[in-house]
């Protein structure tokens, strides 16, 4: 099978666009219910024959789901390498399900829905991964709209659900809500006046954890993390989301204080810094991905800070998603190595910027 | 130094008892020193998963084999050790009292206070469920020839249709 995305609704990131709250800080808002259907053994213990037909039972209730009408179906167990990664670097779909781990297999049965902006990893670790992404801070959106997803799948599909432990899930820490909520945020303010440390530790005491970009086992580079609920019991779904959001409020506001500290205290430093990584992007022939990272890292905070005009962060949030190995490789037609790859995203970053940032500068 | 008690195993453990004012040296391995209800000083991991799956390895040592596994699916607490996942829905009744202790340090609660939920119509959904795992495991016995088998399934196939 070969992807087509044309058949994606928006590519499957309507997220990009930076149409909500707080989106120069908060890229991306994302609720996700863990779930397993009921009768199967879960997924790793299934026989293959058995996660097919845990597929073949979530398509034929689609016409009776709402919230994924418009769902289009992709078999992660039909593609090429590069176009799991590729849905890897949407963050449509997970390291494990995309098989990107140890045997670079995806298993059988492995899929993902995609629909707007809600989406379903199907025999991922659980058999049913829900899933909603909002563009920028917007935890409150995505929880409704989640638990609307989770309602009419769990109608129609019977999960696997215990009175005292709840949602029964495959790994205990997901057990109970089978709730992650996240936010997917660039806190360079807070790096750059070294107050980061500080208040990674403090979400840790107050039950949140953090990553990198691309959640568990990822590194942080460019400023993002992804800052998460880390434990799903013991309080509800509700209780969970509102202190997700509370806690993050508080983050933007100390992000938001550490841009204005670094404006009054070293505010040429700081417009020379982003300016030189935007000259880099500019300009570069060769761009490693972590490098590039980084300097997006540096332009996206120049336009937060309004230092930068005539540069969206709509084509910041898309330079950050499509600028990526898999991207570039799956639109040259074959698997790019390390070396070519650079060139190929300096090349790509150049255009872009060529295209849309033409009045940038000065 | 072999175990006193076996000797079969390495002695890790060297201990000391008095009774009756009368001293005594025992030397033990880890699992007969387990089977005593004494914790060796193996590491204790720092990450409270670890901590669990160390806890579940000397229950599962004072445990005979297959009471510590899951008759559903035979996940064994050995492999949810070594994998961290269990293997369905009946695992946490298998293993309820050693999840609950985990649940309680990974979430600080072993009580789902969230959401209830209600599958919308249990007897036939439980129906399919069971239809589609036995027509799942006659297809396994044809393959595999194992005609009585078949014909067991088959018969348990028909009645539930």
């Amino acid at each position: 099978m070969t992807l087509d995305l044309s058949l994606l609704p928006d590519g499957g990131v309507p997220w990009l666009t930076a149409s909500g709250a707080h989106a120069d800080i908060v890229l991306s808002s994302r609720i996700r219910f863990a779930r397993n259907v009921s009768g199967y053994a879960f997924t790793v213990r299934a026989r293959d024959g058995e996660r097919l037909r845990i597929l073949a039972q979530v398509r034929e209730t689609l016409p009776r789901v709402p919230s994924l009408s418009r769902a289009v179906v992709l078999r992660l167990d039909e593609m090429t390498a590069i176009e799991r990664a590729l849905l890897h670097e949407r963050h449509l779909v997970s390291k494990e399900l995309a098989g990107l781990e140890g045997s670079n297999e995806a298993r059988s049965g492995a899929a993902v829905l995609v629909s707007d902006d809600a989406g379903v990893m199907v025999n991922e670790e659980d058999h049913l991964r829900l899933q909603v992404f909002r563009s920028g801070f917007d935890i409150a959106g995505a929880f409704q709209a989640a638990t609307r997803l989770d309602r009419e799948m769990g109608a129609e599909i019977p999960y696997a659900f215990h009175p005292e432990f709840g949602f029964l899930t495959s790994c205990p820490t997901n057990t109970g809500t089978g709730m992650r909520a996240s936010v997917l945020i660039h806190l360079p303010g807070l790096v750059l006046t070294q107050e980061i440390g500080k208040v990674l530790q403090g979400l840790q005491q107050m039950g949140l954890t953090y990553r990198g970009l691309y959640g568990e086992g990822s590194e942080v580079i460019g400023n993002f993390f992804q800052i998460s609920n880390q434990t799903t019991m013991g309080r509800s779904e509700e209780e969970l989301a509102e202190h997700l959001s509370r806690v993050v409020r508080r983050v933007i506001e100390q992000e938001e204080e550490a841009r204005r500290v670094l404006l009054r205290d070293a505010g040429y430093i700081i417009e020379d810094k982003l300016w030189r990584a935007f000259g880099t992007l500019r300009h570069a022939r060769s761009l490693p991905a972590d490098e590039a990272m980084n300097l997006l890292s540096g332009v996206r905070l120049a336009v937060g800070l309004q230092l930068m005009a005539g540069l969206s962060v709509y084509t910041l949030n898309k330079l950050l998603i499509f600028s990526q190995s898999a991207h570039l490789s799956l639109e040259a037609g074959r698997a790019l190595t390390e070396s070519e790859a650079n060139l190929a995203r300096a090349r790509y970053v150049r255009e872009v910027f060529a295209n849309e940032a033409g009045s940038a500068g000065q | 130094m072999l175990c006193d008690q076996c000797r079969e195993r390495d002695a890790v453990l060297n201990l000391t008892q008095i009774v009756e004012n009368a001293v005594t040296q025992l030397h033990l391995c880890e699992k007969c020193a387990a089977e005593r209800g004494i914790e060796t000083t193996v590491s204790m991991p720092k990450h409270p998963l670890g901590e669990f799956l160390q806890a579940v390895q000397q229950q599962a040592l004072q445990l005979p084999g297959d009471a510590a596994r899951c008759a559903y699916c035979g996940t064994s607490l050995r492999d949810f050790r070594a994998s961290g996942r269990l293997g369905c829905a009946q695992c946490y009744g298998a293993f309820e009292q050693s999840l609950r202790d985990l649940l309680r340090r990974v979430h600080g609660s072993a009580k789902h206070v969230g959401r209830r939920y209600e599958v919308a119509n249990p007897q036939l959904m439980e129906r399919d469920a069971a239809l589609s795992e036995l027509r799942d495991r006659l297809q396994q016995a044809i393959a595999s020839e194992e005609f009585e088998t078949a014909a067991t399934l088959r018969d348990q196939i028909r009645t539930l249709e």
